[in-house]
């Protein structure tokens, strides 16, 4: 059923909130200033928690289904986070308060930077970022910044993999710079001989996705690394994929001199329908003075008698803030619960089983839908979504069929370099059983295809929504209700 | 504690089923001198033992729960109904991801939609985007739309010392890689008038400014449009609830924090960056669209459109490289407006400006004390101290009073000076226990 829009169920002079009377004289309000009408709508309480309460049943969520969503990690998000995250001492304090009242979110942000160079293998962390791509946008803004203070402003050349999110080309010109786009191999991996002709004076660095986003480790990892600094640049990593690395690998180790963490991906913060999000920086020795600030540092040992006193610190060479006050507080204090929940021993727990359940998932699915490298995968592999025997379907057809199954369809045409791409990626979250019944749904569609084509044509069948008409969205462009439309509350 | 269903048998099974005989052998390709570190990381721990230590490490924080808070300078403590907070903690809502998958995530679109409509309402604009992750990021990402409508032509980006200054260091973060000069906020006594010229892209005010003043700023955007400029607004969401919206005074770009409606002050983030813009630049504007449509069986329905202008379509040429944005953030402002109403934000701001304007009496009273506004003010303004401000607000702590922002960390013509908020969390009672205790602090 429809819901209608908020606007249309407001009455004229329906009793919202109620706010008390001021308690202080009235002061004349600032002449000339004050605005002639506020369209908002008008509803009662309960009207307003059924509307949203309806809405919120139109969608899929973890919480209601599998959600093999790739490059996403879209894992279970801890209750107890949520939680967390509402105690009073951290939801109801303010970003400017004295330090001497805020050591308990400092003490939290401080260990939380500690961990996260402890697992990423770095000599600093900056929490301020407050999404991957605006992790991206500090790591190679720190990058040119590296290069400019050391005179070599003509290293302006950031060379970016043709499997790579297109976050990251986008941060590139973002920053300035200019992107080079480098093949992929045979398997999946940088192309070695590419790379090394563009390893020349004006390059600045390189984006790197690892595992990358067909889910496979570069082969060559090392060598990568080695072609870029001998270059004298340096080597982005783009944590999206982390989940897979957690107590396996530290990217520090391979080598790679910044990279960003996902904390609503691989550290179970909540996606929010899309944010909010955490995307702190790690970095090693030589971009640890570039550090996007404030940091949390600690001003004082521990001694016998005191905790230790924390502040804030600038670090020497900043690019400076990426955002007001302190990043995504609210974030942290969730990833900050979650590290804590798995600690060292359960680390490396997450990688196993999310690369496990990817491999098994795989097994399951590559008899009837091409894997195009024959490889193990780690977190996510990316199947084809296309069947000789039914060319007319594609992977829209697929995605959309799997909604009538009751599962979220992976990411879709995405690498752009594998055609009709179904990017899947269980998390170890999944059981088993939940497994099997998605690689059970997708032969099942795969079986549609050649005997009811028809059923994946026109899918979702089942859902309270078909297909939307993209075309028009974009052609006639509604954004937001407009006055004329507001019809009188119903009768 | 840990969230992996496994059981060993299935764990086997599924091993059989891959080929491996150990999870070990999943990682071959991972060079082995650096596999499987050692993590110097504390011991996993039960679900009781973090909630014991993040109790500890909360209750080590003043909450403005404890303590009457008078500080403000960007972030303000409101009160949320607790209706907001009851509809964030929907599972299908805050676990679900971006709305990539229409048919399957409309409780997503139309609520962005929703607020999308609620914000062009709010700001007098014509289209606004479904977020940015704060204000400080909105305002650089508005200098950067002002560089992409006049396609690269002008190089000069005129600051107003009036905004606040971690939104113009987020600006100069944003911007250091373009060509391109700032100007106009190095000192209060600044004019934007002054560097007004052929080459200024944008000029940003903001709108009540950071000490609280409500100004008019039809005259300087006039100018702006003169010499083909365009006029970028920050915007405090509750001060438009009462005040003239910034489309009257010709406000090309509205943009601001979310936070005071309906998100908790939470150390500062995660709030919301809202962008308002005309309908001309919308192709230009960066951040998600969501636009309404129809389905195949011929129902209304709400999808992210635009596309084109976005990295994971456009990639090195898209308008920004944002991502992920702020969507729960969105759902509470919605929740926020739809259940405060027109009548109930407009007496939010009328409390919040009472009240202020009550204080700001009450303070100036007190000997010593002077009111610096000359202008009409909101519900922020600046008081003159005869003593340090880090003083005087050490002494009101004391008195659990959070006190005001110290201007003279980032002005130094305003060292001495104090910047007050006053929302409708404060009673009168508050406000005569602050000016007793800055009575007392001074005659100490």
């Amino acid at each position: 059923m429809l819901e209608p829009l908020i606007y249309e169920l407001s009455t004229p002079g329906r009793p919202g909130h109620r706010f008390p009377d001021p308690d202080v004289p009235r002061a004349d309000l600032p002449a000339g200033m004050t605005r002639k009408e506020l369209m908002l709508p008008e509803l009662s309480e309960l009207e307003v928690v059924r509307h949203f309460v309806r809405l919120s049943q139109l969608n899929h969520a973890i919480d209601t289904g599998f959600y093999p969503l790739g490059s996403c990690s879209m894992k279970y998000n801890p209750k107890v986070n949520e939680d967390a995250a509402r105690l009073p001492g951290f939801a109801h304090s303010h970003p400017l308060q004295d330090l001497s009242t805020q050591q308990g979110s400092l003490a939290l942000m401080f260990r939380l930077q500690q961990w996260l160079k402890e697992i990423g293998g770095f000599a600093g962390v900056s929490l301020q970022p407050a999404a991957g791509a605006h992790g991206e946008l500090s790591g190679i803004l720190m990058i040119r910044a590296y290069h400019h203070q050391r005179g070599q402003p003509q290293r302006n050349k950031i060379l970016v993999p043709d499997s790579a999110h297109g976050t990251n080309p986008a941060t590139t010109t973002m920053s300035g710079l200019r992107v080079v786009e480098l093949p992929s191999d045979a398997r999946g991996n940088v192309d070695l001989e590419a790379l090394r002709a563009e390893c020349d004076e004006t390059v600045a660095g390189l984006m790197l996705t690892n595992p990358n986003t067909l889910g496979l480790f570069e082969e060559h990892v090392q060598e990568v690394v080695r072609l870029v600094h001998d270059a004298g640049g340096l080597v982005y990593g783009d944590g999206a994929n982390m989940n897979a690395l957690l107590g396996v690998v530290r990217p520090g180790d391979l080598g790679f001199d910044v990279l960003h963490f996902n904390l609503h991906k691989t550290f179970s913060t909540p996606h929010g329908g899309g944010g909010p999000g955490a995307g702190p920086v790690g970095v090693g020795d030589q971009l640890l003075d570039y550090l996007p600030g404030p940091v949390v540092a600690e001003l004082e040992p521990e001694t016998e008698d005191l905790p230790p006193l924390y502040g804030l610190e600038m670090p020497p060479k900043s690019i400076g803030r990426v955002k007001a006050f302190h990043g995504h507080f609210g974030m942290h204090v969730r990833a900050y619960s979650y590290i804590r929940s798995y600690g060292r021993s359960g680390m490396r727990a997450i990688a196993d089983h999310a690369v496990l359940n990817a491999n098994y998932l795989m097994a399951g699915l590559r008899q009837t839908y091409q894997v195009p490298f024959d490889r193990r995968c780690m977190h996510e592999f990316v199947a084809e979504g296309r069947f000789e025997f039914a060319p007319e379907i594609h992977a829209l057809d697929i995605s959309k069929r799997l909604m009538d199954y009751g599962f979220h369809p992976p990411t879709n045409y995405f690498p752009l370099i594998i055609r009709e791409a179904l990017m899947i990626e269980p998390t170890e979250t999944e059981s088993k059983p939940t497994l099997d019944a998605f690689v059970e749904a997708m032969l099942a569609i795969a079986e549609e295809a050649r005997s009811e084509p028809e059923l994946l044509k026109g899918a979702p069948h089942s859902t309270p929504f078909g297909r939307m008409d993209e075309v028009q969205a974009a052609k006639q462009l509604v954004l937001c209700c407009r006055p004329a439309e507001l019809a009188p509350a119903n009768p | 504690m840990s969230y992996i269903p496994h059981t060993e048998s299935e764990r086997r099974q599924m091993m059989a089923a891959v080929g491996v005989e150990s999870i070990d052998q999943l990682f071959a390709d991972v060079p082995a001198e650096v596999r499987f570190p050692e993590l110097d990381l504390p011991e996993p721990a039960s679900e009781l033992e973090i909630l014991e230590e993040l109790q500890l490490l909360s209750e080590a924080n003043l909450n403005t729960r404890e303590a009457a808070c008078f500080l403000g300078a960007g972030a303000y403590n409101h009160y949320i109904p607790s209706v907001v907070d009851h509809i964030l903690r929907r599972n299908e809502f805050y676990t679900a991801y971006t709305p990539y998958q229409p048919e399957i995530s409309q409780g997503t679109l139309q609520a962005i939609f929703e607020y999308q409509s609620l914000m062009c309402f709010l700001t007098g604009m014509e289209v606004s985007n479904a977020s940015h992750y704060d204000g400080a990021t909105a305002l650089a990402e508005a200098a950067i739309l002002a560089l992409n409508v006049h396609q690269g032509r002008r190089d000069k980006l005129v600051l107003t010392p009036g905004i606040h200054p971690q939104y113009r260091e987020v600006v100069r973060t944003y911007l250091q890689g373009q060509p391109l000069e700032i100007v106009g906020d190095d000192s209060l006594g600044s004019r934007p008038e002054t560097y007004l010229d052929e080459r200024t892209s944008l000029v940003a005010v903001q709108y009540p400014d950071f000490f609280g003043n409500i100004v008019d700023y039809a005259s300087l955007a006039a100018a702006a449009h003169a010499v083909g400029a365009l006029v970028c607004v920050v915007a405090n969401p509750i001060a438009l609830g009462l005040l003239k919206p910034p489309s009257e005074f010709g406000a090309d770009v509205v943009v601001g924090d979310g936070q005071p409606l309906g998100i908790p002050l939470s150390f500062g983030g995660p709030t919301i960056g809202f962008f308002a813009t005309r309908q001309e630049y919308v192709r230009k504007m960066s951040g998600r669209l969501v636009g309404e449509t129809s389905d195949s069986r011929g129902q209304r329905g709400y999808v992210l459109t635009l596309t084109p202008r976005e990295q994971h379509i456009r990639r090195g040429r898209a308008t920004s490289n944002i991502c992920t944005n702020q969507g729960l953030m969105a759902l509470a402002v919605t929740a926020y407006l739809s259940s405060v109403g027109r009548g109930g934000l407009r007496k939010v701001a009328e409390l919040c400006y009472h009240k202020a304007h009550y204080a700001a009496e009450q303070i100036a009273a007190v000997e010593g004390f002077q009111l610096w506004n000359r202008e009409p003010f909101f519900h922020e303004f600046v008081i003159r101290c005869p003593k340090p401000p880090a003083q005087l607000n050490q002494h009101l702590l004391d008195h659990d009073i959070l006190g005001g922002y110290d201007l003279g960390q980032e002005y130094p013509e305003l060292e001495g000076h104090m910047l007050l908020a006053v929302t409708e969390l404060i009673h009168k009672q508050d406000i005569d226990d602050l000016a007793a205790a800055l009575r007392e602090a001074v005659d100490a």
